[in-house]
């Protein structure tokens, strides 16, 4: 039993972080898998025992089509046949296009609608009524009104994520507390100033939240509008093509893609959240 | 800066050859609030004249009326009637010649000690160059104890920290009249003693005019010039201004041995607990 005591020592604290770390976050990582698991294989035994006609997630590796999607994702044969890595990213750029444009929009006309009660009172219930509206039927009046299924799609997006933007940054700079605005009365602070050492650090928290809800409603309205949207290249109408010719496990991929697209977003912003608000405001 | 010059230029002169007349005058105030149940007078028939350079206490049971006197002089407020003067000028707005330290300290979150107080040296002397605010500020912060600590957020500081900043940032602007709201109630009583003896040492130097709102009668006998005494509401007036004679600079153990800070006390007591006691089942 002679050792080297460093090494031993160090060993078993590796061991012990280890077994710790485990004590702590093993039931976080087990329990998931498990749920997983579970549902994987109810979903499995459902459509092998002929339950429901939805092939089981088995099928995604044994069918030859889907199997080549899986393995292939950055193939480009020209037009619309694309691996599903470029279909993501072609509804990801709609996405980031329409979204800029609903936070720059959402967050400037917040800030104009928090400030001044009289438009505030004038626009408040234009507001209510059309973020009550549905983004997939926003699809036929923006093609309608623009002509064009790319401006189309990307005004869809807009649509949908400018209220959570724009409604949230209203009530974070009606938020304000009367302190703040008393101080910057008394000090008499120029209107610059206090924009951005008073109104936006004050509105930041509200901000995110209405991005973050903004940035999944703009995913989930992506997929809606390409699935009306007939001949764009995106995993929405990738979706509804695999539909039109049966190839339903082609489907059930896609569906994987949306989902984890969607979560990789809201995380995403979740992260930027954490890195950009200061820590006493989260 | 004129007065701070008077000053210089006549050191020896006594607190009473300094303070010139009606450099503030408030005259036939009153104030009626409109309420859901009608008009509510707060304030009736308010009378005060204070000199250049005292200290006054304002003291009265809670919802009396003295934030909304003191509002009046800061010009966060009107009066319904009668006049607010400053050397002859009606007050008609905020400026940072009344600074205010305001009940819930209002500093910025997201902004340092230095940078809170920053802000103000800042919104007041704009043209002032870079290296000048900056040795303001540090002077300011280093003369409530707060050197080391100026590079803190006030999440990070203790209340009475965040108070010494607050008195920091208010000195910093070297304002004609000092307004202080309760500034040390919700502090411990080492603390408050502590920040009474710090407020009166930085007044004794610069010699703004002090009007401070306190519940604590030994506080107001051991800073002021004169106490007012207001009675309850509604339509509160002004129901007796005491003079505190005790010579400058104080001495709190002193004062305390002096036969007449007792005389004094109860005469204030008196007047709180007897004549206006609060009526508990309003
Ligand atoms: N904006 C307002 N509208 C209607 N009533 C008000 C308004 N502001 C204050 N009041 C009423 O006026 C009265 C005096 O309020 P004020 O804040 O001046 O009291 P205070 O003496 O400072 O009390 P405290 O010691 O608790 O701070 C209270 O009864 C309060 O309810
Ligand atoms: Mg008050």
């Amino acid at each position: 039993m002679v050792a080297n005591p460093g090494t031993r020592s160090t060993g078993s604290n590796v061991a012990g972080f280890a077994r710790t770390f485990w004590k702590k976050q093993g039931q976080n990582i087990m329990l998931p898998l498990i749920g997983v698991f579970v549902f994987l294989l109810i979903w499995q035994l459902l459509s092998s025992t002929g339950i429901t006609r939805l092939p089981g997630p088995i099928s995604l590796v044994t069918e030859q089509r889907t199997r080549e999607l899986l393995l292939y994702p950055f193939y480009d044969l020209g037009g619309l046949d694309k691996g599903l890595f470029w279909q993501t990213m072609y509804s990801l750029a709609r996405v980031a296009k329409g979204y800029t444009a609903a936070a720059v929009v959402g967050i400037g006309l917040g800030i104009l609608v928090g400030t001044n009660q009289t438009i505030n009172k004038a626009v408040d219930p234009i507001f209510q009524f059309l973020r009550m509206i549905a983004p997939l039927a926003w699809v036929p009046i923006s093609l309608i009104a623009l002509q064009n299924v790319q401006q189309a799609a990307v005004f869809v997006i807009f649509i949908t994520a400018v209220w959570p933007i724009l409604i949230n940054t209203t009530v974070g700079v009606q938020q304000i507390p009367q302190d703040y605005k008393n101080v910057a009365r008394v000090l008499q602070i120029s209107p610059r100033k206090y924009f951005f050492k008073v109104l936006i650090p004050s509105a930041l928290p509200y901000i995110f939240t209405g991005l973050r809800i903004a940035i999944g409603l703009a995913w989930l309205a992506i997929i809606a509008a390409e699935i009306v949207m007939s001949g764009v290249i995106g995993i929405g109408f990738f979706i509804w093509n695999a539909y039109q010719n049966n190839y339903v496990s082609e489907v059930i991929l896609a569906v994987f893609y949306i989902g984890a697209v969607g979560l990789l977003l809201d995380r995403a912003m979740a992260y930027l959240q954490q890195l950009i608000l200061p820590e006493e405001q989260r | 800066m004129e007065m701070l010059k008077q000053v210089e230029t006549r050191p020896l002169a006594t607190s009473q050859q300094r303070q010139s007349q009606s450099f503030l005058e408030i005259a036939n105030v009153s104030k009626v609030y409109p309420t859901a149940k009608g008009f509510y007078p707060v304030l009736q028939d308010v009378n005060l004249s204070v000199k250049e350079g005292e200290f006054i206490c304002l003291i009265g049971h809670s919802g009396c009326g003295k934030t909304t006197l003191l509002n009046m002089v800061s010009g966060f407020n009107q009066p319904t009637e009668g006049t607010v003067q400053l050397r002859g000028k009606p007050i008609t707005n905020p400026g940072p010649d009344r600074m205010v330290v305001f009940q819930g300290y209002a500093l910025l979150p997201w902004l340092t000690a230095f940078e809170n107080v920053y802000l103000a040296v800042d919104s007041v002397h704009p043209k002032k160059l870079e290296a000048e605010k900056r040795a303001i500020v540090r002077e300011h912060l280093a003369m409530v104890g707060l050197a080391d600590a100026s590079d803190k957020k006030p999440p990070q500081l203790s209340g009475g920290m965040k108070q010494r900043v607050a008195i920091a940032r208010a000195l910093s602007i070297r304002p004609k009249v000092l307004i202080l709201d309760e500034p040390f109630g919700a502090l411990d009583a080492i603390t408050k003693e502590e920040l009474q003896e710090e407020l009166l040492k930085i007044w004794n130097d610069h010699r703004c005019t002090v009007l401070m709102i306190t519940h604590d009668i030994d506080e107001a006998l051991f800073l002021a010039d004169r106490l007012v005494m207001m009675t309850n509401g509604p339509a509160a007036t002004i129901g007796e201004v005491m003079e505190i004679p005790f010579p400058r600079p104080r001495d709190r153990t002193q004062i305390m041995e002096d036969p007449e800070y007792y005389d004094l006390r109860n005469h204030a007591l008196d007047f709180l607990y007897r004549r206006f006691a609060h009526d508990d089942t309003e």
